[in-house]
Protein backbone atom coordinates (compact mmCIF):
# COMPACT_ATOMS: atom_id res chain seq x y z
CA UNK A 1 0.00 0.00 0.00
CA UNK A 2 1.37 3.88 -0.87
CA UNK A 3 3.18 4.89 2.03
CA UNK A 4 1.67 8.30 3.53
CA UNK A 5 4.22 8.95 5.93
CA UNK A 6 6.60 9.17 3.30
CA UNK A 7 4.51 11.38 0.91
CA UNK A 8 3.50 13.89 3.62
CA UNK A 9 4.70 17.02 2.51
CA UNK A 10 5.69 16.08 -0.94
CA UNK A 11 4.51 18.62 -3.34
CA UNK A 12 2.73 16.46 -6.10
CA UNK A 13 1.47 19.01 -8.59
CA UNK A 14 5.38 20.02 -9.28
CA UNK A 15 6.50 17.23 -9.08
CA UNK A 16 3.91 14.69 -11.41
CA UNK A 17 2.36 15.43 -13.94
CA UNK A 18 -0.59 13.34 -15.23
CA UNK A 19 -2.31 14.07 -18.37
CA UNK A 20 -4.06 13.01 -21.25
CA UNK A 21 -3.03 13.24 -25.14
CA UNK A 22 -5.09 11.08 -27.85
CA UNK A 23 -6.26 7.77 -26.07
CA UNK A 24 -3.45 7.55 -23.74
CA UNK A 25 -3.61 8.56 -19.91
CA UNK A 26 0.43 9.30 -18.96
CA UNK A 27 1.55 9.79 -15.95
CA UNK A 28 5.40 11.90 -16.23
CA UNK A 29 7.38 11.57 -13.10
CA UNK A 30 9.61 15.29 -13.74
CA UNK A 31 12.64 14.43 -11.22
CA UNK A 32 13.32 11.12 -12.21
CA UNK A 33 11.83 11.80 -15.89
CA UNK A 34 10.25 8.46 -15.93
CA UNK A 35 7.19 7.53 -17.33
CA UNK A 36 4.39 5.50 -17.04
CA UNK A 37 0.85 4.95 -18.60
CA UNK A 38 -1.62 4.59 -16.91
CA UNK A 39 -5.57 2.90 -16.83
CA UNK A 40 -8.69 5.20 -15.78
CA UNK A 41 -8.80 4.30 -12.21
CA UNK A 42 -5.38 5.03 -11.49
CA UNK A 43 -5.52 8.24 -13.31
CA UNK A 44 -8.06 9.42 -11.58
CA UNK A 45 -6.70 8.49 -8.19
CA UNK A 46 -3.72 10.97 -9.56
CA UNK A 47 -6.22 13.32 -10.68
CA UNK A 48 -7.58 13.94 -7.12
CA UNK A 49 -4.18 13.79 -5.76
CA UNK A 50 -3.27 16.33 -7.67
CA UNK A 51 -5.93 18.54 -7.04
CA UNK A 52 -6.19 17.92 -3.36
CA UNK A 53 -2.50 19.56 -3.41
CA UNK A 54 -3.30 22.35 -5.49
CA UNK A 55 -5.77 23.42 -3.02
CA UNK A 56 -3.54 22.87 0.55
CA UNK A 57 -0.29 23.42 -1.07
CA UNK A 58 1.55 19.72 -0.28
CA UNK A 59 0.41 16.48 0.39
CA UNK A 60 -0.67 15.35 4.23
CA UNK A 61 -1.85 12.42 5.71
CA UNK A 62 -5.61 13.95 6.07
CA UNK A 63 -5.15 15.24 1.88
CA UNK A 64 -4.28 11.53 1.17
CA UNK A 65 -7.32 10.09 2.87
CA UNK A 66 -9.32 12.77 1.58
CA UNK A 67 -8.05 11.93 -1.88
CA UNK A 68 -8.68 8.36 -1.94
CA UNK A 69 -12.26 9.29 -0.26
CA UNK A 70 -12.96 10.88 -3.69
CA UNK A 71 -11.70 8.51 -5.82
CA UNK A 72 -13.59 5.28 -3.71
CA UNK A 73 -16.91 7.20 -4.36
CA UNK A 74 -16.84 5.92 -8.15
CA UNK A 75 -13.80 2.83 -7.92
CA UNK A 76 -14.11 -0.11 -5.94
CA UNK A 77 -12.77 -0.37 -2.52
CA UNK A 78 -10.56 -3.78 -4.14
CA UNK A 79 -9.14 -1.98 -6.84
CA UNK A 80 -8.02 1.26 -5.14
CA UNK A 81 -6.46 -1.04 -3.28
CA UNK A 82 -4.35 -2.37 -6.19
CA UNK A 83 -3.47 0.41 -7.47
CA UNK A 84 -1.88 1.75 -4.05
CA UNK A 85 0.35 -0.96 -4.06
CA UNK A 86 1.43 -0.53 -7.63
CA UNK A 87 1.74 3.26 -6.55
CA UNK A 88 4.06 2.11 -3.59
CA UNK A 89 6.14 -0.07 -5.93
CA UNK A 90 7.16 2.96 -8.24
CA UNK A 91 7.58 5.15 -4.93
CA UNK A 92 10.15 2.85 -4.14
CA UNK A 93 11.89 2.23 -7.13
CA UNK A 94 12.22 5.80 -7.33
CA UNK A 95 10.42 6.44 -10.46
CA UNK A 96 7.02 8.27 -9.38
CA UNK A 97 6.71 10.28 -6.32
CA UNK A 98 10.53 10.98 -6.74
CA UNK A 99 12.56 13.28 -4.46
CA UNK A 100 13.63 17.19 -5.86
CA UNK A 101 17.23 16.29 -6.70
CA UNK A 102 19.77 18.32 -4.81
CA UNK A 103 19.74 22.19 -5.49
CA UNK A 104 23.53 22.40 -7.07
CA UNK A 105 24.61 25.85 -7.90
CA UNK A 106 26.75 25.40 -10.80
CA UNK A 107 30.65 26.24 -10.05
CA UNK A 108 31.90 28.49 -12.84
CA UNK A 109 35.86 29.68 -12.83
CA UNK A 110 36.27 33.42 -12.58
CA UNK A 111 36.44 34.19 -16.42
CA UNK A 112 33.63 32.42 -18.77
CA UNK A 113 34.53 29.59 -20.80
CA UNK A 114 32.84 30.58 -24.30
CA UNK A 115 33.17 27.37 -26.75
CA UNK A 116 30.61 28.40 -28.98
CA UNK A 117 29.85 31.87 -31.15
CA UNK A 118 27.28 33.17 -33.43
CA UNK A 119 29.32 35.03 -36.34
CA UNK A 120 27.29 37.64 -37.63
CA UNK A 121 28.54 38.03 -41.29
CA UNK A 122 26.59 40.28 -42.96
CA UNK A 123 23.82 42.48 -41.03
CA UNK A 124 22.15 42.61 -44.76
CA UNK A 125 19.65 40.75 -46.41
CA UNK A 126 18.18 39.63 -49.58
CA UNK A 127 14.36 39.29 -47.60
CA UNK A 128 12.39 41.40 -46.02
CA UNK A 129 10.60 38.97 -43.57
CA UNK A 130 7.88 40.36 -41.90
CA UNK A 131 8.65 38.96 -38.47
CA UNK A 132 12.56 39.18 -38.89
CA UNK A 133 13.47 40.12 -34.69
CA UNK A 134 16.44 41.66 -37.08
CA UNK A 135 14.96 44.48 -38.60
CA UNK A 136 14.94 42.66 -41.73
CA UNK A 137 18.38 41.99 -41.06
CA UNK A 138 20.22 45.15 -40.17
CA UNK A 139 19.50 44.71 -36.19
CA UNK A 140 18.17 48.60 -36.18
CA UNK A 141 21.70 49.79 -37.43
CA UNK A 142 23.21 49.80 -40.82
CA UNK A 143 23.29 47.89 -43.66
CA UNK A 144 26.77 46.05 -43.15
CA UNK A 145 29.27 43.14 -43.78
CA UNK A 146 31.67 41.57 -41.62
CA UNK A 147 35.24 41.91 -43.00
CA UNK A 148 37.87 38.90 -42.92
CA UNK A 149 39.97 40.34 -40.35
CA UNK A 150 37.04 40.62 -37.60
CA UNK A 151 35.84 37.41 -38.76
CA UNK A 152 39.52 35.84 -38.12
CA UNK A 153 39.67 37.85 -34.57
CA UNK A 154 36.14 35.93 -33.68
CA UNK A 155 37.56 32.40 -34.72
CA UNK A 156 40.77 33.45 -32.55
CA UNK A 157 38.58 34.73 -29.92
CA UNK A 158 36.39 31.55 -29.50
CA UNK A 159 39.61 29.37 -29.25
CA UNK A 160 41.05 30.81 -26.79
CA UNK A 161 37.67 31.56 -24.27
CA UNK A 162 37.01 27.82 -24.91
CA UNK A 163 39.92 27.27 -23.10
CA UNK A 164 40.77 23.83 -21.87
CA UNK A 165 37.42 22.38 -24.34
CA UNK A 166 38.48 20.83 -27.40
CA UNK A 167 35.47 21.39 -29.05
CA UNK A 168 34.01 24.54 -30.49
CA UNK A 169 31.32 25.60 -32.33
CA UNK A 170 30.76 28.57 -35.12
CA UNK A 171 27.45 29.79 -36.13
CA UNK A 172 27.43 31.97 -39.50
CA UNK A 173 24.05 34.12 -39.13
CA UNK A 174 22.85 37.15 -40.50
CA UNK A 175 20.79 38.82 -41.92
CA UNK A 176 21.78 36.46 -44.71
CA UNK A 177 25.32 35.30 -44.31
CA UNK A 178 25.67 33.95 -48.26
CA UNK A 179 25.36 37.89 -48.99
CA UNK A 180 29.35 36.95 -47.52
CA UNK A 181 30.18 34.20 -48.99
CA UNK A 182 33.60 34.88 -49.52
CA UNK A 183 34.41 36.02 -46.45
CA UNK A 184 32.64 32.45 -44.51
CA UNK A 185 34.78 30.28 -46.66
CA UNK A 186 37.95 31.97 -46.01
CA UNK A 187 36.64 32.01 -42.43
CA UNK A 188 36.21 28.12 -42.71
CA UNK A 189 39.33 27.65 -43.99
CA UNK A 190 41.33 29.74 -41.63
CA UNK A 191 39.11 28.48 -38.47
CA UNK A 192 40.00 24.77 -39.46
CA UNK A 193 43.78 25.47 -39.99
CA UNK A 194 43.25 27.41 -36.72
CA UNK A 195 41.62 24.67 -34.61
CA UNK A 196 44.26 22.16 -35.73
CA UNK A 197 46.96 23.57 -34.76
CA UNK A 198 45.91 24.21 -31.33
CA UNK A 199 44.38 20.39 -31.45
CA UNK A 200 40.58 21.59 -31.39
CA UNK A 201 38.06 21.06 -33.91
CA UNK A 202 35.35 23.29 -34.82
CA UNK A 203 31.49 22.45 -35.23
CA UNK A 204 30.15 24.88 -38.17
CA UNK A 205 26.70 25.69 -38.96
CA UNK A 206 25.10 28.46 -41.05
CA UNK A 207 21.62 29.54 -41.27
CA UNK A 208 20.00 30.64 -44.72
CA UNK A 209 16.80 31.45 -45.98
CA UNK A 210 17.88 29.85 -49.22
CA UNK A 211 17.93 32.23 -51.84
CA UNK A 212 21.72 32.19 -52.70
CA UNK A 213 22.16 28.35 -52.23
CA UNK A 214 23.30 27.40 -55.86
CA UNK A 215 25.35 24.55 -56.61
CA UNK A 216 29.32 25.88 -55.68
CA UNK A 217 27.69 26.87 -52.41
CA UNK A 218 25.63 23.59 -52.04
CA UNK A 219 29.21 21.46 -52.90
CA UNK A 220 30.89 23.82 -50.58
CA UNK A 221 28.76 23.08 -47.48
CA UNK A 222 28.82 19.38 -48.18
CA UNK A 223 32.98 19.18 -48.89
CA UNK A 224 33.13 21.09 -45.90
CA UNK A 225 30.66 19.48 -43.53
CA UNK A 226 28.83 22.13 -42.15
CA UNK A 227 25.58 21.52 -40.78
CA UNK A 228 22.68 23.77 -42.32
CA UNK A 229 19.64 25.50 -40.97
CA UNK A 230 16.59 26.36 -44.27
CA UNK A 231 14.27 28.82 -43.56
CA UNK A 232 11.13 27.64 -45.40
CA UNK A 233 7.57 28.62 -43.55
CA UNK A 234 5.46 25.63 -45.49
CA UNK A 235 2.72 26.49 -47.85
CA UNK A 236 3.60 28.91 -50.78
CA UNK A 237 0.72 31.89 -49.57
CA UNK A 238 2.17 31.49 -46.14
CA UNK A 239 5.78 31.75 -46.86
CA UNK A 240 5.09 34.40 -49.27
CA UNK A 241 2.55 36.57 -47.15
CA UNK A 242 5.99 36.92 -44.55
CA UNK A 243 9.18 35.72 -46.39
CA UNK A 244 8.54 38.69 -49.17
CA UNK A 245 12.02 40.15 -51.78
CA UNK A 246 12.29 44.16 -51.19
CA UNK A 247 10.14 44.32 -53.70
CA UNK A 248 7.51 42.43 -52.50
CA UNK A 249 7.52 39.27 -54.51
CA UNK A 250 7.04 36.14 -53.03
CA UNK A 251 10.91 33.97 -52.31
CA UNK A 252 8.83 30.42 -52.22
CA UNK A 253 9.46 29.91 -55.84
CA UNK A 254 13.03 30.22 -55.75
CA UNK A 255 13.97 28.49 -52.40
CA UNK A 256 12.10 25.28 -52.47
CA UNK A 257 13.75 23.80 -55.53
CA UNK A 258 17.28 24.98 -53.85
CA UNK A 259 16.18 23.47 -50.15
CA UNK A 260 14.91 19.96 -51.58
CA UNK A 261 18.00 19.63 -53.87
CA UNK A 262 20.33 20.43 -50.93
CA UNK A 263 18.50 18.58 -48.40
CA UNK A 264 18.24 14.97 -50.39
CA UNK A 265 21.86 15.14 -50.04
CA UNK A 266 21.74 14.61 -46.61
CA UNK A 267 19.02 11.94 -46.37
CA UNK A 268 20.45 10.54 -43.26
CA UNK A 269 20.63 13.51 -41.28
CA UNK A 270 20.37 13.52 -37.46
CA UNK A 271 16.87 14.87 -35.91
CA UNK A 272 19.24 15.61 -32.60
CA UNK A 273 21.54 17.41 -34.69
CA UNK A 274 24.17 15.02 -34.11
CA UNK A 275 27.47 15.32 -36.98
CA UNK A 276 26.60 17.46 -39.96
CA UNK A 277 22.70 17.98 -40.30
CA UNK A 278 20.30 19.96 -42.18
CA UNK A 279 17.06 21.30 -40.26
CA UNK A 280 14.54 23.09 -42.57
CA UNK A 281 12.96 25.74 -39.99
CA UNK A 282 9.60 27.85 -40.55
CA UNK A 283 7.43 30.53 -38.18
CA UNK A 284 4.11 30.05 -37.70
CA UNK A 285 2.04 33.23 -36.65
CA UNK A 286 -1.22 34.47 -36.18
CA UNK A 287 -2.16 34.33 -40.03
CA UNK A 288 -1.42 30.36 -39.40
CA UNK A 289 -2.53 28.81 -35.76
CA UNK A 290 -3.03 25.64 -38.63
CA UNK A 291 0.56 25.30 -38.99
CA UNK A 292 0.50 21.52 -38.89
CA UNK A 293 -0.85 21.90 -42.71
CA UNK A 294 2.20 23.64 -43.52
CA UNK A 295 4.49 21.00 -41.92
CA UNK A 296 3.24 18.43 -43.75
CA UNK A 297 3.70 20.52 -46.99
CA UNK A 298 7.31 20.27 -46.16
CA UNK A 299 6.75 16.64 -45.41
CA UNK A 300 5.22 16.68 -48.91
CA UNK A 301 8.12 18.33 -50.18
CA UNK A 302 10.13 15.22 -49.40
CA UNK A 303 12.02 17.40 -46.36
CA UNK A 304 12.93 14.85 -43.64
CA UNK A 305 14.14 17.33 -40.44
CA UNK A 306 11.25 20.15 -39.74
CA UNK A 307 10.73 22.52 -37.34
CA UNK A 308 8.44 25.45 -37.13
CA UNK A 309 8.20 27.51 -34.36
CA UNK A 310 6.06 30.09 -32.86
CA UNK A 311 6.81 33.70 -33.95
CA UNK A 312 7.97 35.90 -30.71
CA UNK A 313 5.98 39.38 -31.58
CA UNK A 314 4.45 42.52 -29.37
CA UNK A 315 1.10 42.98 -29.40
CA UNK A 316 1.29 45.50 -31.83
CA UNK A 317 2.06 43.13 -34.77
CA UNK A 318 -0.51 42.22 -36.85
CA UNK A 319 0.78 38.86 -36.92
CA UNK A 320 0.84 38.27 -33.17
CA UNK A 321 -1.11 35.62 -31.67
CA UNK A 322 -4.27 37.03 -30.51
CA UNK A 323 -6.96 35.72 -27.98
CA UNK A 324 -8.13 32.62 -29.35
CA UNK A 325 -5.59 31.15 -30.80
CA UNK A 326 -3.80 29.16 -28.30
CA UNK A 327 -7.19 26.76 -28.60
CA UNK A 328 -6.26 26.23 -32.45
CA UNK A 329 -2.53 26.10 -31.72
CA UNK A 330 -3.06 22.79 -29.14
CA UNK A 331 -5.09 21.51 -31.71
CA UNK A 332 -2.64 21.95 -34.27
CA UNK A 333 0.05 20.34 -31.94
CA UNK A 334 -2.80 17.36 -31.41
CA UNK A 335 -3.68 16.67 -35.12
CA UNK A 336 0.90 17.08 -36.42
CA UNK A 337 1.38 14.50 -33.48
CA UNK A 338 -1.61 12.09 -35.35
CA UNK A 339 -0.30 12.95 -38.56
CA UNK A 340 3.46 12.10 -37.82
CA UNK A 341 2.38 8.52 -36.07
CA UNK A 342 -0.03 7.87 -38.91
CA UNK A 343 3.09 8.59 -41.80
CA UNK A 344 5.59 6.64 -39.94
CA UNK A 345 3.30 4.00 -39.66
CA UNK A 346 2.66 3.99 -43.57
CA UNK A 347 6.74 4.26 -43.83
CA UNK A 348 7.07 7.52 -45.09
CA UNK A 349 7.98 9.46 -41.27
CA UNK A 350 9.68 12.78 -40.39
CA UNK A 351 10.85 14.43 -38.13
CA UNK A 352 9.11 17.52 -36.42
CA UNK A 353 11.70 18.90 -33.76
CA UNK A 354 9.66 19.82 -30.84
CA UNK A 355 8.52 16.41 -30.73
CA UNK A 356 12.30 14.99 -30.51
CA UNK A 357 12.86 13.84 -26.66
CA UNK A 358 15.91 12.10 -25.86
CA UNK A 359 13.63 10.14 -22.99
CA UNK A 360 16.38 8.27 -21.51
CA UNK A 361 20.12 9.13 -23.14
CA UNK A 362 18.85 13.19 -22.63
CA UNK A 363 21.22 15.73 -21.04
CA UNK A 364 22.50 15.75 -17.52
CA UNK A 365 20.42 18.02 -14.97
CA UNK A 366 23.51 20.57 -14.72
CA UNK A 367 22.53 21.20 -18.54
CA UNK A 368 18.94 21.09 -17.68
CA UNK A 369 18.86 23.84 -15.36
CA UNK A 370 20.54 26.66 -17.50
CA UNK A 371 19.92 25.76 -21.21
CA UNK A 372 21.56 27.41 -23.79
CA UNK A 373 24.54 29.28 -21.80
CA UNK A 374 23.61 32.71 -24.11
CA UNK A 375 26.20 35.53 -22.56
CA UNK A 376 28.72 33.02 -20.54
CA UNK A 377 29.07 29.81 -22.67
CA UNK A 378 27.85 31.31 -26.00
CA UNK A 379 28.00 34.88 -27.35
CA UNK A 380 27.26 36.88 -30.96
CA UNK A 381 29.58 38.66 -32.74
CA UNK A 382 28.47 41.98 -34.60
CA UNK A 383 30.16 42.88 -37.98
CA UNK A 384 31.45 45.53 -36.10
CA UNK A 385 33.52 42.70 -33.83
CA UNK A 386 30.78 43.84 -30.27
CA UNK A 387 29.73 40.90 -28.55
CA UNK A 388 26.32 40.11 -26.98
CA UNK A 389 25.02 36.88 -24.81
CA UNK A 390 23.39 35.88 -28.60
CA UNK A 391 21.94 36.59 -31.30
CA UNK A 392 18.86 37.96 -30.63
CA UNK A 393 20.60 41.06 -27.87
CA UNK A 394 22.74 41.97 -30.99
CA UNK A 395 22.63 45.89 -31.29
CA UNK A 396 21.16 46.42 -27.76
CA UNK A 397 23.56 48.58 -25.92
CA UNK A 398 22.53 47.29 -22.31
CA UNK A 399 23.26 43.82 -23.21
CA UNK A 400 27.26 44.63 -25.20
CA UNK A 401 29.52 42.42 -23.64
CA UNK A 402 32.46 44.15 -25.14
CA UNK A 403 34.69 43.78 -27.97
CA UNK A 404 36.57 42.15 -30.26
CA UNK A 405 38.93 45.14 -30.93
CA UNK A 406 39.16 45.62 -26.69
CA UNK A 407 42.67 45.64 -25.14
CA UNK A 408 41.75 41.76 -23.92
CA UNK A 409 38.46 40.67 -25.50
CA UNK A 410 38.76 37.65 -23.24
CA UNK A 411 37.75 40.72 -20.81
CA UNK A 412 33.69 40.08 -21.14
CA UNK A 413 31.39 42.88 -19.02
CA UNK A 414 31.68 40.84 -15.51
CA UNK A 415 28.12 42.00 -14.37
CA UNK A 416 26.46 40.64 -17.46
CA UNK A 417 27.82 37.34 -17.14
CA UNK A 418 27.35 36.95 -13.98
CA UNK A 419 23.89 37.94 -15.03
CA UNK A 420 23.40 35.85 -17.28
CA UNK A 421 25.02 32.89 -15.77
CA UNK A 422 22.68 32.76 -12.82
CA UNK A 423 19.52 33.25 -14.88
CA UNK A 424 18.81 29.26 -14.64
CA UNK A 425 15.52 27.75 -13.52
CA UNK A 426 15.73 28.14 -9.70
CA UNK A 427 16.25 31.55 -10.30
CA UNK A 428 12.95 32.04 -12.04
CA UNK A 429 10.03 31.94 -9.77
CA UNK A 430 7.69 30.62 -12.21
CA UNK A 431 9.91 27.25 -13.20
CA UNK A 432 10.41 26.54 -10.19
CA UNK A 433 6.88 24.77 -9.64
CA UNK A 434 6.71 23.43 -13.68
CA UNK A 435 6.23 20.42 -14.77
CA UNK A 436 7.76 21.43 -17.67
CA UNK A 437 11.39 22.87 -16.22
CA UNK A 438 13.80 20.29 -16.45
CA UNK A 439 12.85 20.02 -20.43
CA UNK A 440 12.45 23.72 -21.13
CA UNK A 441 15.36 24.81 -19.04
CA UNK A 442 13.98 27.77 -18.17
CA UNK A 443 12.78 29.37 -21.76
CA UNK A 444 14.69 31.91 -24.48
CA UNK A 445 16.56 34.90 -22.54
CA UNK A 446 15.43 37.00 -25.06
CA UNK A 447 11.69 36.23 -25.32
CA UNK A 448 11.96 36.50 -21.37
CA UNK A 449 13.71 40.21 -21.19
CA UNK A 450 11.51 41.09 -24.38
CA UNK A 451 8.20 40.45 -22.49
CA UNK A 452 9.28 40.94 -18.99
CA UNK A 453 12.27 43.36 -18.71
CA UNK A 454 13.83 40.53 -16.91
CA UNK A 455 16.14 37.47 -17.13
CA UNK A 456 14.50 35.61 -14.39
CA UNK A 457 10.55 36.43 -15.25
CA UNK A 458 9.02 34.19 -17.96
CA UNK A 459 7.61 34.49 -21.11
CA UNK A 460 4.37 33.08 -20.70
CA UNK A 461 3.35 32.30 -23.64
CA UNK A 462 5.89 30.37 -24.66
CA UNK A 463 5.58 28.71 -21.53
CA UNK A 464 2.18 27.83 -22.36
CA UNK A 465 3.40 26.15 -26.10
CA UNK A 466 6.15 25.01 -24.66
CA UNK A 467 4.34 22.62 -22.11
CA UNK A 468 1.92 21.70 -25.13
CA UNK A 469 4.46 20.22 -27.49
CA UNK A 470 5.92 18.32 -24.63
CA UNK A 471 2.75 16.71 -24.23
CA UNK A 472 2.38 15.84 -27.88
CA UNK A 473 6.21 14.75 -27.92
CA UNK A 474 6.10 12.60 -25.00
CA UNK A 475 2.60 11.06 -26.62
CA UNK A 476 4.58 10.58 -29.69
CA UNK A 477 7.06 8.77 -27.99
CA UNK A 478 5.28 6.39 -26.43
CA UNK A 479 2.65 5.59 -29.20
CA UNK A 480 6.60 4.83 -30.96
CA UNK A 481 7.84 2.66 -28.50
CA UNK A 482 4.66 0.45 -28.27
CA UNK A 483 4.34 0.25 -31.73
CA UNK A 484 8.36 -0.84 -31.72
CA UNK A 485 7.43 -4.12 -29.45
CA UNK A 486 4.21 -4.94 -31.61
CA UNK A 487 6.44 -5.40 -34.22
CA UNK A 488 8.82 -7.33 -32.33
CA UNK B 1 3.24 -7.74 -14.85
CA UNK B 2 1.74 -4.42 -12.86
CA UNK B 3 -2.29 -4.34 -13.58
CA UNK B 4 -2.59 -0.92 -13.54
CA UNK B 5 0.63 0.90 -14.62
CA UNK B 6 2.81 -0.12 -17.02
CA UNK B 7 5.86 1.62 -17.14
CA UNK B 8 7.77 2.77 -20.41
CA UNK B 9 10.66 4.51 -19.25
CA UNK B 10 12.41 3.81 -15.98
CA UNK B 11 15.38 7.05 -15.95
CA UNK B 12 17.04 8.41 -13.03
CA UNK B 13 17.86 12.14 -13.85
CA UNK B 14 18.38 13.34 -10.24
CA UNK B 15 21.35 11.06 -10.31
CA UNK B 16 23.25 13.10 -13.31
CA UNK B 17 23.43 16.14 -10.46
CA UNK B 18 26.76 13.47 -9.70
CA UNK B 19 27.70 12.07 -12.63
CA UNK B 20 26.75 15.20 -15.35
CA UNK B 21 28.33 18.44 -15.63
CA UNK B 22 31.52 17.89 -18.26
CA UNK B 23 30.03 20.51 -20.28
CA UNK B 24 31.46 18.94 -23.49
CA UNK B 25 27.59 19.15 -25.25
CA UNK B 26 26.35 21.13 -27.71
CA UNK B 27 25.50 24.83 -27.21
CA UNK B 28 21.75 24.64 -27.20
CA UNK B 29 19.17 27.65 -28.58
CA UNK B 30 16.34 28.06 -26.61
CA UNK B 31 14.85 30.65 -28.86
CA UNK B 32 12.46 30.21 -32.04
CA UNK B 33 14.47 31.59 -34.48
CA UNK B 34 17.20 28.97 -34.85
CA UNK B 35 16.96 25.64 -34.49
CA UNK B 36 20.63 24.62 -33.52
CA UNK B 37 19.57 22.65 -30.61
CA UNK B 38 17.20 23.13 -27.53
CA UNK B 39 17.50 21.43 -24.37
CA UNK B 40 14.94 18.86 -24.63
CA UNK B 41 15.65 17.38 -27.68
CA UNK B 42 19.37 17.40 -27.05
CA UNK B 43 21.09 13.93 -26.40
CA UNK B 44 24.01 13.20 -23.94
CA UNK B 45 27.32 13.07 -25.27
CA UNK B 46 28.97 11.20 -22.96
Amino acid sequence: MLNFKELEGYNFKKNVHCFQQGDLLIGYDVNSGSIHLLDEETFLILKTLEDVNSTEGHLSQEALEKALRLAGNFTHNETVSEILVELEELRQEGTLFSGEPEQIAAVYPEKPIVKAICLHVAHDCNLRCEYCFAGTGAFGGSRTLMDLETGKRGIDFVLAASRHRDHCEVDFFGGEPLINFGVVKALVDYGKKAARAQNKTIKFTLTTNGVLLNEEIQNFLEEEEISVVLSLDGRPEIHDRMRPHADGRGSYGEVVPRIQQFTSLRPKTSPYAIGTYYYVRGTYTHFNCDFDRDVLHMADLGIQQISVEPVVAGPQDPYAFQEGDLAKIYEAYDRLGEAILERRAQGRGFNFFHFNVALDNGPCLHKRLSGCGAGHEYVAISPEGDLYPCHQFVGQEAFRLGSLYDQDPLELKADLVREFRTANIYAKPTCQDCWARFACSGGCHAANTAFTQKLTEVYELGCKLQRKRLEVALYVKIKEIQQNCDEL
Amino acid sequence: MAKHIQTIVKANLSATVKTGGCGNCQTSCQSACKTSCTVGNQVCVK
